[in-house]
């Protein structure tokens, strides 16, 4: 029986390779961004709910 | 629907072409107009948003309406690559993958629902979700190869933005609100079937029936200035209700009347007709960024009128 073939992947080129780490740095980018605003909303809902006379509740 | 040629080439993918997925150009008008929704709820009920709540909202309708861009290029990159205007799109460029697009398209979709819903209220996220499907599904899947109104009835996604800023401030959706969806309601088709009838070639060939490939472009410049009436009249209501005050009115009056002259203009041209002059054609290009700029400008003095507190209603000068 013949040998399967030995999978070989494709190796990138360095504008590929440049070009995956400007789209991941950007997916960073967004993903901090997402956690700096949930991060802001939690803060100003705190901060209005302990304004509040019963605390928010 | 994203069954692309195999010829198709690939390269590789920039940030930029993830951008041209969101759909840039339209997502300033959206954001645009949802702000003057948020900041004219503000300034009619007198309930102040938190302004990073009022900015990251903001955010929330700019990401859905790329999310539903995405969604739309996904399942429209099979007659993009036919089309000479948009087979330079990321899809049918071969830059990003056809899954990786609509990937894209329903986690900015969750992301932005999630973050409205965080930042305002359920019913500014649930008015957001709709508006995603509205445009996403409603117009792109459904409408817009099955029937000449679909930019009519497909206008309403575009529509939504001043709604759901007015819901992220105030909770709920007043008249006034429902006014400012109206105008870009009867806006869409004047500023769409103007462009349409310079593309209806294109449009023929793929198989979407725009109005001027199944009525002629006779009858689509008729009802480019049928709609224009319509636009005319209803930006008009926000006098009525007080929402507009003397700067608005002055607008409406005078983009209103030099939007009608342009459409009863182009009625006399042979625009979109088998060898009409480049004029005519040039002329309805002309129509088709003087809508964009009516749009702008009539938000514009609507925004000037609610930010700077110089809304003056025409009624109480009556």
């Amino acid at each position: 029986m013949a040998e399967p073939e030995k999978f070989e992947p494709r190796r990138l080129t360095e504008e590929e390779l440049k070009a995956r780490k400007r789209r991941n740095l950007w997916l960073a980018l967004a993903l901090g961004a997402f956690v700096v605003a949930v991060l802001a909303i939690t803060m100003i809902k705190l901060s209005q709910g302990a304004a509040m006379p019963d605390g928010g509740f | 629907m994203t069954d692309l040629p195999i010829t198709s080439k690939s390269r590789p993918a920039t940030a930029g072409d993830y951008v041209q997925l969101l759909k840039p150009r339209i997502m300033m008008l959206v954001v645009f107009t949802a702000f003057v929704g948020l900041v004219a709820a503000e300034s009619v009920t007198g309930i102040q948003m938190h302004p990073v709540m009022a900015a990251i909202a903001t955010l929330a309708v700019a990401l859905g309406s790329g999310a539903a861009g995405a969604i739309n290029m996904w399942y429209d990159a099979d007659i993009d690559a036919e089309m000479k205007r948009t087979a330079t799109r990321p899809i049918p460029s071969g830059a990003v993958p056809a899954d990786e697009a609509l990937s894209m398209g329903l986690i900015l979709s969750g992301v932005s629902v999630l973050l409205m819903w965080l930042a305002s209220n359920w019913l500014a996220a649930g008015l957001l979700a709709f508006s995603i499907v509205y445009y996403g599904v409603i117009y792109t899947m459904w409408l817009k190869r099955a029937t000449p109104q679909n930019i009519v009835i497909g206008g309403g996604a575009g529509a939504f933005p001043p709604v759901i800023g007015w819901a992220a401030v105030t909770g709920n959706v007043p008249q006034d609100a429902w006014i400012l969806f109206a105008i870009i309601f009867m806006w869409t088709p004047p500023h769409f079937w103007a462009l349409s009838l310079l593309a209806h070639k294109e449009y023929a060939r793929v198989g979407v029936p725009m109005l001027p490939v199944t009525h002629g472009a006779r009858h689509t410049r008729r009802q480019v200035l049928f709609y224009t009436v319509l636009l005319l009249a209803t930006s008009l209501l926000p006098l009525m209700t007080g929402l507009g005050g003397v700067i608005y009115s002055v607008a409406a009056i005078l983009l209103g009347l030099a939007f009608l002259a342009l459409s009863i203009q182009l009625l006399r041209t042979r625009a979109g007709e088998e060898e009409a002059p480049a004029a005519h054609n040039k002329f309805a290009a002309g129509v088709f960024a003087f809508s964009i700029f009516y749009l702008f400008a009539l938000f514009a003095a609507l925004l000037v009128e609610h930010l700077f507190g110089l809304s003056f209603p025409v009624r109480e000068l009556l």
